[in-house]
């Protein structure tokens, strides 16, 4: 631990005779002490500021609460000209989508990361590696920009086909004629266009390399040792990654999904390109028209007077709360998982 | 790439007992027999020829989308056939895994290559007018061809509002994981369970945070330093926390030995940890422009869209690249469209450069070792 390094002794007192334990007190020259609390003001600045956010959030969501009750979060209207205000279908909708998006990303994530650690030739993983690195820092305007005009007319097909066939399970449930054909849909109906289904793929493209390199790091973890004891018993690749690199790195997966999942929450700008906003509450989820958390924030902060601006900012709160809960799940899991049994060979 | 059981040794041709004594030929332990690469070439042939027949000829079906997943799934249904006429079971498993495990990072790349070469297609009859760098959009109507308006406020606005996030946070996040690294304490522990607990903050919770505090409550105009503080505040955790984990990489030996020699703290800071550390805070600061440059949720509630150059962050709306993207396509003008990919390409490759530099800064370290 770099906090627990040893102070430079300094000799202060020797009895002679006995042995006594030799007092070590240190004392610090100006430079040093000037140091030691310049540092800890900033630390504590940067604890000010970060701490603000936070209570800032939670205070300006007090009139809120005060004003709607607990009607705020089961309400899932959003109408401000009547008065009439809850984040319910908000809260839905952004659950839906990054549930959706995980529901993509955790398999591609899981099989890429096995793909790297334990099927590409290892010429291949360094680059890979870089790839997927690479891939998180593209902007999520850029993915937005992709799903909503090249992604968005095939996966509208995608879309009407499995209504039309599977429609009979909620779930894939669309609210109008699925017999018409889907460039002459009746007006008036919901369309396919703007779904989060859609808007969850370019949530996917988001999240899918922060999942990948952390459980492609745990993967990576897995003791050589066992791995080839198993190929030594003839196992196959396969049975080798199901008994060894899948068991230990359980605890990858799960952070890793838990990660993407706290990034998916708080993901604004491309779904906000995709989604036609409708404030509903609704398992249709191949339907046009949802709206999340940073959606509504997007779509409302210009006109809201500051009552609205308060319950936007009790929106953001609770958006804030649902990240942090998930991320600490995560960081509790991944840390927790490192400790798992290593055989030493 | 698979691997079987049954990689058996190739037949050795029996050598004559007195011939020289040649090195004995290792086997190679990976690596297809020629059956595996028929099952392989034949699924794959029969799977194409399969889904062609049935899926454009014989059953309603049509679609790019529905051939190539019905391709793939006939594809793994022959090759686990095929595999299961002579392998036992579970290599037949084993091949079935492999297929999946190499389709997704195929998709994941055919995804992410159609991203980027989509940009650049759609951006490039505006990428290719040079006065695309060197206007800006006041007075050009979203009809006016692309030798007329650019981006150049953008671009600017996209600096200047970097360079006040990046003069906030990165003096204020070295310091505090200086602070939590070196100094310690539980005081220390506070501020990281706090700097960590923030850097799950949202940036457009961020954004909006300073929306109401600048914007609404102190009434401040909405300008390129109300941009680059809510880009800071969204910043700051992140730029402590990996600073943090770059100096507890620090060997701790250097520092029992700057302190044996009779350094103080500060000089030992200064002088060692940080030098060691360089790299490695390059790599963090260089990851975090990047994302400040790509983030449009904090900027779109701060500063403003304007159409014109600004070099003045105090006053007035400044634009920036991601806002740029944003605003011009929900204008939903073709025209403006195109230029939203190219700005969007301006931007994917700015980043890219950023990151291939944080790699060269990361690999500096690595050399010097």
């Amino acid at each position: 631990m770099p906090g627990e390094v040893s102070l430079p002794p300094r000799l202060v007192a020797l009895d002679g005779g006995e042995d006594v334990p030799r007092r070590i007190a240190a004392s610090y020259s100006l430079q040093d002490r000037l140091y030691v609390h310049g540092v800890r003001i900033t630390g504590l600045l940067v604890l000010v500021i970060a701490g603000s956010i936070g209570v800032f959030l939670g205070a300006s969501s007090v009139p809120t609460l005060r004003h709607y009750g607990l009607g705020f979060f089961t309400e899932f209207r959003w109408l401000p000209s009547q008065d009439i205000i809850g984040i319910a279908a908000v809260v839905v909708g952004t659950i839906q989508v990054a549930l959706i998006a995980l529901f993509f990303a955790v398999p591609l994530a899981i099989l890429t990361a096995l793909f790297i650690t334990d099927w590409a030739p290892p010429v291949l993983r360094g680059w890979l590696v870089r790839l997927v690195d690479m891939m998180a820092a593209v902007p999520s305007i850029v993915f937005g920009l992709w799903v909503l005009f090249f992604i968005q007319p095939h996966a509208t097909l995608v879309a009407h086909w499995i209504s039309k066939y599977f429609g009979w399970f909620p779930l894939f449930h669309v609210r109008t004629d699925v017999d018409y054909p889907i460039w002459n849909q009746a007006p008036g109906y919901p369309s396919y266009a703007g779904s989060a289904f859609i808007a969850a793929i370019a949530v996917t493209m988001m999240i899918f390399p922060m999942a990948t390199s952390v459980m492609r790091e745990v993967f990576g973890e897995a003791p050589a040792g066992e791995k080839e004891a198993a190929l030594a018993l003839g196992a196959t690749r396969w049975a080798m990654v199901r008994t060894v690199v899948l068991p230990f790195g359980r605890s990858g997966i799960v952070g890793g999904t838990m990660l993407a999942l706290g990034r998916a929450l708080g993901e604004t700008i491309s779904v906000v390109l995709v989604i036609s906003q409708a404030f509903e509450i609704k398992p249709y989820v191949l339907e046009s028209g949802t709206a999340t958390i940073s959606s509504l924030i997007v779509s409302s902060f210009k006109e809201a007077s500051p009552a609205q601006l308060s319950a936007l900012l009790t929106a953001g709160f609770v958006l804030f709360l649902m990240t942090l809960v998930v991320n600490s799940i995560a960081a509790v899991i991944v840390s927790r998982g490192r400790s798992g049994g290593v055989t030493e060979l | 790439v698979s691997q079987t059981v049954l990689d058996r040794p190739r037949a050795v041709p029996a050598e004559p007992a007195a011939a020289r004594p040649e090195p004995e030929r290792l086997r190679r332990t990976s690596g297809r027999t020629n059956e595996d690469w028929y099952a392989l070439g034949a699924a794959f042939a029969g799977s194409l020829a399969t889904t062609w027949v049935f899926y454009t000829k014989v059953l309603p079906f049509h679609g790019a989308i529905g051939f190539v997943v019905a391709w793939y799934l006939v594809f793994v249904v022959l090759y686990a056939g095929l595999t299961g006429l002579t392998q036992p079971w579970p290599v037949v498993a084993d091949r079935v895994v492999s297929a999946a495990v190499v389709a997704a990072p195929t998709l994941i790349g055919a995804a992410l290559a159609s991203v980027v070469v989509l940009t650049i297609v759609k951006g490039l009859p505006a990428l290719s007018h040079l006065n695309f760098f060197t206007q800006d959009m006041s007075g050009v109507h979203a009809d006016d061809p692309f030798t007329k308006g650019g981006i150049l406020h953008a671009l600017v606005g996209t600096l200047i509002e970097v360079a006040i996030a990046v003069s906030i946070a990165l003096p204020l996040g070295v310091a505090a994981a200086v602070y939590m690294s070196e100094v310690g304490g539980r005081l220390a522990q506070l501020v990281r369970t706090v700097v960590e607990a923030m850097t799950a903050l949202p940036s457009i919770v961020a954004g909006l945070f300073i929306y109401s505090v600048c914007l609404v409550y102190l009434h401040m105009p909405a300008s390129g330093l109300a941009a680059g503080l809510a880009l800071s505040v969204m910043a700051l955790p992140i730029m402590a926390r990996a600073s943090y984990v770059v100096l507890g990489v620090v060997p701790g030996g250097l520092r029992e030995a700057s302190y044996a020699l009779g350094a103080g703290r500060w000089q030992t800071v200064w002088r060692v940890v940080l030098p060691t550390a360089r790299p490695g805070l390059a790599t963090a600061l260089i990851l975090g422009i990047a994302r400040a440059v790509g983030e449009t949720s904090p900027v779109l509630l701060t500063s403003g869209a304007s159409t014109f150059l600004n070099v003045n962050p105090a006053k007035d709306p400044m634009n920036s690249l991601p806002l740029f993207v944003y605003a011009s396509v929900t204008t939903g003008n073709p025209q403006m469209e195109q230029r939203a990919y190219a700005a969007a390409a301006v931007l994917l490759f700015s980043v890219l450069a950023l990151f291939v530099l944080a790699r060269l800064a990361a690999g500096g370290r690595r050399r010097s070792r």
